[in-house]
């Protein structure tokens, strides 16, 4: 049977037109396929394969016309439909976009070049950051949100929205999550594996998640949640206990791990609640709140993160309950013994004088760990970070007395990228606290994985080596501890972090809690007398 | 508590929407994930109460707008517009009178217009043969006896000053779809011509021989062609590298290969119908005449349709630039024209310009012109130099535009449809602003064109528009 389709003034290139005809003519149950401009030539032409002229001559040059031999009618009338979308090819949003990244004007149109978008991440100034997090929840998006100054009321909606929809607002000031293996904005090439981690804070779950990694397990998700999550009542832990769900249910994850600063004691029971009910043993790390708690069954409470990724790993390799992880990790966990035979071979290195420890970090929790631990015992460590008001110094650009910095902190980046960044500010701490005679012991982290300086070891080894000569210059000798928070797979390579660290006389210890507990003995070997009179 | 979201985003892939430090994004695209660069600015050019407004306008369920909008832009995309034939103003432009000059962009006085402007208002009396020389025109322009009406107000568009007086012969347009029709003088060419802001002699004498001579000609010709189905031959001229504002080759082409035969059957010597042939010829913006009232005709049915978004006119009169909004009636939203960004003709420098002027911003109300930027590599060199630049000017257009044209395609973006109906919310959203491609007149009267480049618009029309839009809709 013979079909004319006339589609009016649609003017379309001859090209297309070609190209419309040769596919209808491979078409099953086309014997003959015409799609062209109703010229007077065409119109011959159509005429002449026996198509009816009287249905040709009210056609108009303007106007298509798809005429059909088709072997019965549903094939012409697809044959039709077949035409129409050669010709009015699919719009392709991506057309014309530069190789690469691709970039667009709007959250919208990134949309449409990508609709199966599932995150957004979001690292807008603090003052727009809210609405664009909002829009992205409200397109069913999860978010990461990075910005940091976010109104608490703002963190507050956002959240409600997010849970309403069972969708994750990571942040906001959220720095670091894994998800499915990959690392987003500060993040190490973790293993994957069995343990799921929420965390509140960026370098605490860098830390955690890297260890399990060298402790031999690996990491299903690991989900920041911004520092507010637990610690403010109206957030309730939202984003904390969403995650914890979605983990109770999820394959994957076998092992969970809770990262903060001690919760307020209502979310902090509706945390337990959420981890005692998961049906999976779980470790909890309530920064500054150590050994307050008792485990319970299959929820471990641990006092460091190296314990904390120790716990998840036994659970992981099997351990039934906390009692049965804590026997498994008994023979990792910290020797004492050692690291104060160690202290005391580094203090008699010292000249009399050299009594304070410098700890100038770039990671907030691993700062907040070594306070934690220094402070502790010695009861006079000062830090910008320090809760006690008593103990935060007038100017933290100085040095007095055991200090514990926090070069990451808003008084030291206020115009000024973050100094996992650029590790200009700590270089200089370095060679200042170098050259103060009263330096014992400098006490560093180092960060690596996405997001982190190319080479964070090679930026300070300069300042290290001028201060170690200052130090020998005066007669002394000056300890520089450190420790690597990264993994083999990151790009900076944890071993070519570690060894050139090593090659100018650094300790590198494998944590950032035993690089903590070596300096505190250091300086209670000083206090003790160990330093020799030269 | 609803997980199921968290355990979809655990299993399935992940795919990254990027806003702010590129590096993330950089990071994760390096390590293979699918993931989208948005280039964000602060939405309202952070102004809070433009945010505001933009907000409780998206908020607001007092009227569907993006149905609205679909409407709008249907009845775009539905136009027809065909020439139908060449008149007299007096005889075919609604409202036209012999004290009235039409005048490009939103209302301006005398004491407001700028040179340009001026001069062609003052030739424009010369040419009606209401005042003598150019001082008395001058005078009778300032006396109030002359009345300044926008051509938008008539159904009608003018490149540059855009004057149009009763006598003047103008193209008529009509939209087969609707009825409506749209008027525009036929293209005088460049140099010293009026729509530059010249009235010596030598361009009344070219006004007059266009009136007395070129009009019958084409309108006898077009006559004995029928009507001229403009959408066609719109979507022909973007496919052979014409924008239709400011590279109108390809559509000058066209026009005289249409009218060209039956021009030749008309009974007028042969000088004549060589030297009305020869005139298209040696101009080739002839067709933006054309280009323009097609796109007034086609727009004009969009207008007021409640709760619409959609811009419906953008224009300029020398002095501000002003757009109108389909659901705002027919308040005009104006702020100062802009100087233009382009290239100047030997002898000229951005010190001869004048701001921003003329109605052939119509073309991009329409989805042409700098919104098919792309389909012109020939004219970049206005726009920044490679073809990559006139891509990206019309890739950028999709961000604020409502939807796609189904006629006018651009072959390097895989023969997708034009940027079309431009949506002032998107505008003010992703402050992106409308590319105009446009020329540039010298601002002493006289000299004529100097240039040609890109143009933005001052972005608080679009401000005010929304904050007029929330008042009205929320």
């Amino acid at each position: 049977m013979k079909k004319i389709t006339v589609r009016k003034d649609s003017y379309y290139d001859s090209v297309f037109l070609m190209l419309a005809t040769h596919e209808l003519k491979k078409t099953k149950g086309i014997r003959e396929a015409v799609v062209a401009m109703a010229t007077p030539m065409n119109l011959d032409l159509l005429v002449g394969l026996g198509f009816a002229e009287a249905q040709l001559s009210l056609a108009r040059p303007n106007d298509l016309l798809i005429a059909l031999d088709a072997e019965t009618g549903e094939a012409a009338d697809q044959a039709v439909s077949a035409a129409l979308a050669i010709i009015n090819r699919k719009k392709d949003p991506a057309a014309g976009v530069a190789a690469g990244l691709a970039h667009t004007g709007s959250f919208a149109s990134a949309l449409k070049v990508l609709p199966e978008a599932n995150l957004a991440l979001i690292s807008l100034p603090g003052l727009h950051a809210p609405r664009a997090a909002r829009k992205a929840l409200e397109r069913g998006l999860h978010v990461m949100l990075f910005s940091d100054n976010v109104p608490l009321d703002d963190e507050i909606n956002l959240k409600r929205l997010a849970v309403s929809k069972g969708l994750l607002l990571m942040g906001p000031d959220c720095g670091t999550a894994i998800i499915n293996g990959n690392p987003i904005c500060f993040a190490n090439v973790v293993r994957r594996g069995p343990v799921g981690i929420v965390a509140a804070s960026g370098t605490g779950l860098q830390e955690v998640s890297c260890l399990i990694d060298r402790f031999g397990s690996g990491v299903s998700q690991a989900i920041g949640t911004g520092s507010r999550d637990l610690k403010d009542a109206r957030v309730a832990g939202m984003t904390t206990l969403l995650a914890l769900e979605a983990f109770k249910h999820d394959q994957g994850t076998k092992v969970l791990v809770v990262v903060s600063k001690p919760p307020v004691p209502e979310i902090a029971a509706q945390v337990i609640a959420a981890l005692k009910t998961a049906g999976k043993p779980a470790v909890a790390f309530f920064l500054g709140l150590a050994c307050e708690r008792q485990d319970d069954g299959n929820l471990a409470f641990a006092s460091s993160l190296e314990e904390t990724a120790l716990l998840a790993c036994a659970f992981a390799s099997g351990a039934r309950d906390a009692s049965a992880a804590r026997v498994r990790i008994a023979d990792r966990v910290v020797d004492m013994t050692a690291i104060r035979t160690r202290a005391l071979q580094e203090a008699k290195l010292l000249l009399p004088g050299q009594k304070y420890v410098r700890g100038l970090y770039t990671g907030g929790t691993l700062c907040d760990e070594a306070l934690f631990i220094l402070h502790g015992t010695l009861g006079d460590v000062q830090s910008n970070i320090h809760v006690d008001p008593a103990f935060v110094p007038i100017d933290p650009r100085v040095s007095e007395g055991n200090v514990v910095s926090d070069l990451g902190d808003d008084y030291f980046t206020i115009g000024k990228p973050h100094p996992m960044i650029d590790p200009g500010v700590r270089i200089d701490r370095i060679l200042k606290d170098g050259q103060d005679k009263e330096t014992a012991v400098i006490l560093l982290d180092l960060v690596l994985g996405y997001g982190s300086h190319p080479d964070p070891a090679g930026a300070c080894l300069e300042a290290i080596g001028q201060a170690k000569a200052a130090a020998k210059k005066r007669g002394g000798h000056l300890i520089v501890v450190a420790s690597v928070t990264g993994t083999p797979a990151d790009p900076q390579g944890l071993s070519a972090q570690a060894s050139r660290l090593e090659g100018a006389g650094v300790i590198v210890m494998p944590s950032n809690y035993r690089a903590a507990l070596l300096a505190l003995e250091i300086i209670r070997a000083v206090r003790a007398g160990a330093t020799v009179k030269k | 508590m609803n997980f199921e979201p968290v355990s979809k985003l655990f299993l399935g892939n992940l795919s990254v929407v990027n806003l702010g430090l590129e590096s993330f994004a950089r990071n994760l695209s390096g390590a293979g994930l699918p993931v989208v660069q948005v280039d964000w600015k602060p939405p309202a050019g952070g102004d809070s109460k433009v945010l505001a407004a933009l907000d409780a306008i998206a908020l607001s369920s007092k009227v569907d707008i993006d149905k609205a909008n679909d409407a709008a832009v249907s009845r775009v995309l539905a136009a027809k517009p065909t020439v139908v034939g060449i008149g007299l103003a007096r005889d075919v432009v609604p409202g036209m009178r012999k004290n009235l000059i039409l005048h490009a962009g939103p209302p301006v006085t005398w004491q407001m217009m700028c040179g340009p402007m001026r001069g062609a208002v003052m030739g424009g009396l010369l040419y009606e043969g209401l005042a003598k020389d150019a001082g008395e025109a001058a005078r009778l322009a300032a006396s109030g006896e002359i009345d300044f009406e926008p051509c938008h107000h008539h159904a009608s568009v003018g490149p540059m000053a855009g004057v149009i007086t009763s006598g003047m012969p103008v193209w008529i347009l009509e939209n087969k779809a609707f009825g409506n029709r749209a008027f525009c003088t036929l293209n005088e060419g460049l140099g010293k011509v009026l729509r530059y802001g010249a009235y010596s002699e030598e361009v009344l004498v070219r006004l007059r021989w266009m009136r007395d001579e070129l009009a019958p000609v084409l309108a006898g010709a077009l006559g004995l062609h029928g009507p001229m189905d403009m959408k066609t031959i719109i979507a022909q001229i973007l496919q052979m590298g014409d924008d239709g504002h400011n590279r109108n080759r390809a559509g000058t082409s066209i026009i005289i290969r249409e009218l060209a035969p039956y021009i030749v059957l008309l009974d007028e010597p042969r000088e004549r119908l060589s030297k009305a042939l020869a005139f298209m010829n040696a101009n080739d913006h002839f067709f933006l005449n054309l280009s323009m009232p097609s796109a007034k005709c086609s727009l004009d049915p969009a207008m007021g349709i409640e709760g619409s978004s959609m811009i419906v006119t953008m224009a300029r009169n020398g002095t501000e630039f002003g757009i109108r909004v389909s659901g705002l009636g027919e308040r005009w939203f104006t702020g100062p024209a802009g100087m233009v960004e382009g290239l100047y003709l030997p002898g000229f420098s951005a010190a001869d310009a004048a701001r921003d002027i003329g109605d052939s911003v119509i073309t991009e109300t329409a989805g042409i012109g700098g919104f098919a930027m792309a389909a012109a590599p020939a004219i970049v060199k206005f726009v920044g130099g490679s073809p990559q630049d006139s891509l990206d000017i019309t890739r950028r257009m999709y961000e604020i535009c409502i939807t796609e044209n189904d006629a006018y395609q651009i072959p390097a973006l895989n023969f997708r449809g034009t940027p079309t109906g431009i949506d002032v919310r998107k505008v003010v959203e992703t402050g992106i602003l409308p590319a105009i491609n446009t020329g540039i007149a010298h601002k002493e009267p006289g000299i004529g064109m100097v240039g040609a480049g890109l143009v933005k618009p001052p972005e608080n029309v679009f401000f005010d528009a929304i904050v007029a839009f929330a008042q009205r809709y929320v």
